[in-house]
């Protein structure tokens, strides 16, 4: 019972969230929004328990992830009001997609599945069970290659997230450390003969 | 009031329509189309959670574990090429990206 409400509560506020995001008119707020719909996902996700991953969503996204959004979000200086030019034509289109979409989906689970293992409630776990146990004991050992690939593709979005945002600017000075340790005397030092005066 | 796995999963429908919706309508600025596909790839998870409860096998969370790791990653590049779009053109508008003349 507490369940349910619980359920449609964190169901009700996602999905507001969800429009906020797609219908602010400020990207800031939409940041915001998005943020409000990845923590009720997460309070979503305890109460199927599903512990380790309602963690994770708020450590990487809501802490990092979305952080970087509103950085780069305040970063740009962004005409809004341009960037919503097409909007109201658009909205008739984006609706009757959304709607053919949550009706098609809706019908296949809703009225074709009435009577599958869908309409039960999953079996509720026991008071000893660890999400996050039963999560790595798989995690080492089944998947340990698709995990140390997935280490690999978060270097590698580190150096191209670096290199592609790094620039050289025209008048930046810099110390070459190379170029220093490599100067020879002969660059640095001239000897001059200079005449003395001569005695007339 | 039972919540059942098809409540996630209608619930997960409604989300990811809602983020192909935005991709619609707001389909000129490209941070809040790569914000859409974040509400997209939360959508897929809850299915793949939901699935993982209801058949017991721990995999699928492993699963959502993976992507939210690449997700993560392509958030990174996204922003890093919407930084260096910015740079080039002072603008996000994607009628602009014209250049490649494709």
């Amino acid at each position: 019972m507490i369940t349910g409400v619980l359920f449609y509560a964190f169901a009700a506020v996602l999905v507001v969230a969800a429009l906020g995001v797609i219908t602010s008119r400020n990207p800031v707020h939409a940041a915001l929004f998005l943020v409000l719909a990845f923590v009720q996902s997460a309070f979503l996700w305890l109460l199927i328990e599903a512990e380790f991953l309602a963690i994770a969503l708020v450590l990487v996204y809501v802490g990092a992830v979305m952080v970087l959004f509103l950085f780069v979000v305040m970063m740009l200086d962004i005409n809004v009001e341009k960037l919503r030019a097409g909007f109201a034509r658009y909205l008739p289109l984006g609706v009757a997609v959304a709607v053919i979409i949550v009706v098609e989906i809706g019908h296949v689970i809703w009225f074709k599945s009435q009577g599958l293992q869908f309409m039960t409630a999953p079996q509720g776990m026991p008071a000893d069970y660890s999400n996050t146990k039963t999560l790595g004991a798989v995690l080492y050992t089944q998947h340990v290659y698709a995990f140390e690939i997935a280490s690999v593709v978060l270097l590698l979005a580190i150096v191209a997230a670096i290199t592609l945002t790094m620039r050289k600017r025209p008048g930046h000075k810099v110390q070459d450390i190379a170029k220093q340790v490599a100067v020879r005397r002969e660059d640095r030092v001239r000897i001059v003969k200079v005449e003395t005066s001569k005695e007339s | 009031m039972i919540i059942t796995t098809a409540h996630y999963l209608v619930l997960a429908a409604v989300l990811f329509s809602l983020a192909v919706a935005g991709i619609f309508i707001n389909r000129k600025n490209v941070i809040l189309l790569l914000m859409c596909i974040e509400l997209m790839l939360l959508a897929v998870n809850f299915n793949f959670i939901a699935f993982s409860r209801m058949l017991g096998d721990p995999t699928g969370q492993v699963f959502v574990f993976f992507i939210l790791t690449v997700a993560a990653a392509e958030a990174a590049i996204g922003l890093a090429i919407l930084v260096v779009l910015f740079r080039n053109t002072r603008s996000i508008d994607v009628d602009e990206l014209d250049r490649l003349k494709g």
